[in-house]
């Protein structure tokens, strides 16, 4: 350890500058955005893939912005799917009321879902993030059940038509595609990262370490838990917007425990604390069972078997905490290193992968 | 001397538990004070106090002459009051590094001369820097834990049970690290059941038995007090 530390230190290390990192990801990013959307477009790929894809695109911000608040804040909420309906309601009745094109009112009815979902995350944050644990799961599990059935009956109470109850919003302009699907992957993916390398990021991932040390440390615990916990609001409520434009109707049953317990599956089999692994579970787990719909009869056999696997040989899931950083592969390539890397314990590689982007 | 820190017999309750039962102390600038006293006897309680956690039912707490009796534990960190908290609460699955660095997270910037001044005080966290905080020994979490309260540059810095649980001989270096950040100035508040230790590196100190303060006086004349060394020396 002594002696590899101090070749380290004589030889001098190629390090790629941060905004070198930010413009090569970035390349990358809309490099597959437009692979895909011309393959989709043109008709390379059979339809529904484009709409297998959307679902995938919105299924990962769910798990992304779900991570926030298990994998980096710690805690375990159950009602994320309560969040998300929050935001396809917000933006279904912003979209169905308002005369701006669909076009341009579509991102504004994304930023009001989110903005609404940030909201209740905030109101519902401020007393269930006191409890923790199992007790912060079914205050949770609650407040999502909660949504749901305010969502069914709320019209009664309010004299007109608001959420059209148990039939639902019908004719939401459908105006969710690929490209924007995905796009607002990259951004929530991109704004998740930011945060939590930043210096509230730290903050965040401290109490998730420990809560008394962090509190010693002069972190407003109080402060940042809810802060992590509405920004995982906002951002399934963003999903829920993609959602109600994909599918063109909406009604409560689509948001109930069960989507919750789905979106925590995926955080779970992919590692909570990390992104790559939430989007790798949440496209294996979308993409899976769509396209296995033939044999439709075993799929939620293998869906159970491969959670029981998981749980068992790898109980961290399967990426555990590891972060994919585009930077530190370039890096490693040009130091021609990366192959002693991959023998190095886990513990060095989390110190050397700092700034990672 | 002037008196840094200043508790006015504070009552403190767990539900209907009257754990503290009207404590009063001062602490004056560049002075090492100990709380000594058996287990329940409501030391780690006062100095929970004092550090915002909990809150007394009656009697108050001035910092610098700032009464901060009612003020959130983070508020009273950023006045210069540092904890190293009971138990050597380090963040585990963070490097040594950046524990560090979350001392500082008050200040919003990372002090070069502070690390480089933490560093030469626990020479063993800079060879070990880039570990993780949790596959520390004992010893060197505590290490870890008061390097950290260090960094946010305190003005008094309460330490509560730094010697619990470690081996003789690193209770000897832990309180012998002690004496020395008196040396460079810095004032402390120790709570410690190591009454024989504690006593022999502190100015003044303050015995408590169930929730209350029976003797107090300085550190050598409580080490030859018949009563302490009955209670606590062994005889």
């Amino acid at each position: 350890m002594d002696n590899r530390a101090n070749n380290k230190a004589n030889k001098k290390r190629f390090e790629l500058p941060v905004w070198a990192a930010y413009i090569i990801n970035l390349g990358l990013f809309i490099a597959f955005i437009s692979l895909f959307g011309v393959l989709l477009s043109s008709g390379a790929l059979p339809g529904f893939i484009t709409k297998v894809a959307m679902l995938i695109g919105i299924q990962v911000i769910l798990a992304v912005s779900l991570n926030v608040s298990t994998g980096y804040l710690g805690q375990l909420p159950l009602g994320h799917a309560g969040f998300m309906a929050v935001g396809a309601y917000a933006s279904a009745i912003f979209m169905t009321h308002t005369s701006i094109p669909a076009g341009i009112a579509f991102p504004i009815g994304i930023v009001i879902a989110a903005a609404v979902a940030g909201l209740f995350g905030v109101l519902i944050g401020i007393p269930a993030l006191r409890l923790k644990g199992d007790y912060l799961a079914i205050i949770t599990l609650g407040f999502g059940e909660i949504i749901r059935v305010v969502l069914l009956n709320i019209d009664s109470v309010l004299g007109f038509k608001l959420t059209n109850g148990a039939a639902g919003l019908q004719n939401i302009p459908k105006t969710t595609t690929f490209v924007n699907a995905w796009l607002m992957v990259g951004l929530t993916c991109f704004l998740i990262h930011t945060f939590i390398k930043s210096r509230h990021g730290r903050a965040v991932l401290s109490i998730r370490e420990n809560e008394i040390a962090a509190e010693a440390c002069g972190i407003n615990i109080t402060y940042y838990k809810t802060l992590a916990f509405s920004m995982s609001a906002a951002f399934a409520g963003a999903a829920g917007a993609l959602y109600a434009g994909y599918l063109g109707i909406l009604n409560p049953s689509s948001f109930g425990f069960m989507k919750s317990i789905e979106i925590l599956v995926m955080v779970v089999l992919g590692g909570m604390g990390s992104m790559v692994g939430s989007i790798a579970a949440a496209i294996a787990l979308t993409a899976a069972p769509e396209l296995l719909r033939a044999f439709d009869n075993y799929r939620m056999i293998a869906y159970s078997l491969l959670l029981i696997a998981t749980m068992i040989f790898k109980p961290s899931g399967l990426m555990g905490r590891y972060d994919f950083s585009m930077k530190r592969i370039i890096e490693n390539a040009i130091n021609g290193d990366i192959f002693r890397r991959i023998r190095k314990s886990r513990a060095f590689d989390k110190a050397e992968g700092e700034g990672e982007a | 001397m002037s008196t840094l820190l200043k508790v006015n017999d504070i009552h403190v309750y767990y539900g209907k538990i009257h754990a503290v039962k009207g404590v009063s102390f001062e602490v004056g600038q560049g002075e090492i004070v100990s709380l000594i006293g058996a287990n329940g006897a409501g030391k780690s309680t006062a100095l929970k106090t004092i550090s915002g956690l909990l809150h007394p039912k009656q009697g108050s707490i001035e910092f610098m002459g700032k009464d901060i009796t009612k003020l959130e534990p983070n508020k009273i960190v950023r006045l210069g009051l540092a904890q190293v908290p009971e138990g050597r609460r380090v963040f585990a699955h963070m490097s040594v590094m950046e524990n560090i660095e979350m001392g500082a997270y008050i200040l919003g910037r990372i002090p070069e001369e502070a690390v480089e001044d933490v560093f030469s005080r626990f020479p063993r966290l800079k060879e070990r820097s880039r570990q993780e905080a949790g596959t520390l020994s004992g010893g060197e979490q505590q290490m870890l834990a008061m390097a950290r309260a260090l960094m946010s540059k305190p003005k008094l810095i309460m330490m509560d049970e730094p010697s619990m649980g470690l081996s003789p001989i690193l209770v000897e270096q832990i309180f012998s690290i002690i004496a020395e950040l008196r040396q460079s100035g810095a004032t402390i508040l120790l709570v410690e059941q190591n009454a024989n230790k504690a006593l022999k590196i502190t100015d003044r100190a303050y015995v408590l038995e169930t929730g209350r303060i029976t003797l107090s006086g300085s550190g050598r004349e409580l080490l030859e007090s018949e009563d302490v060394k009955k209670a606590y020396l062994g005889g």
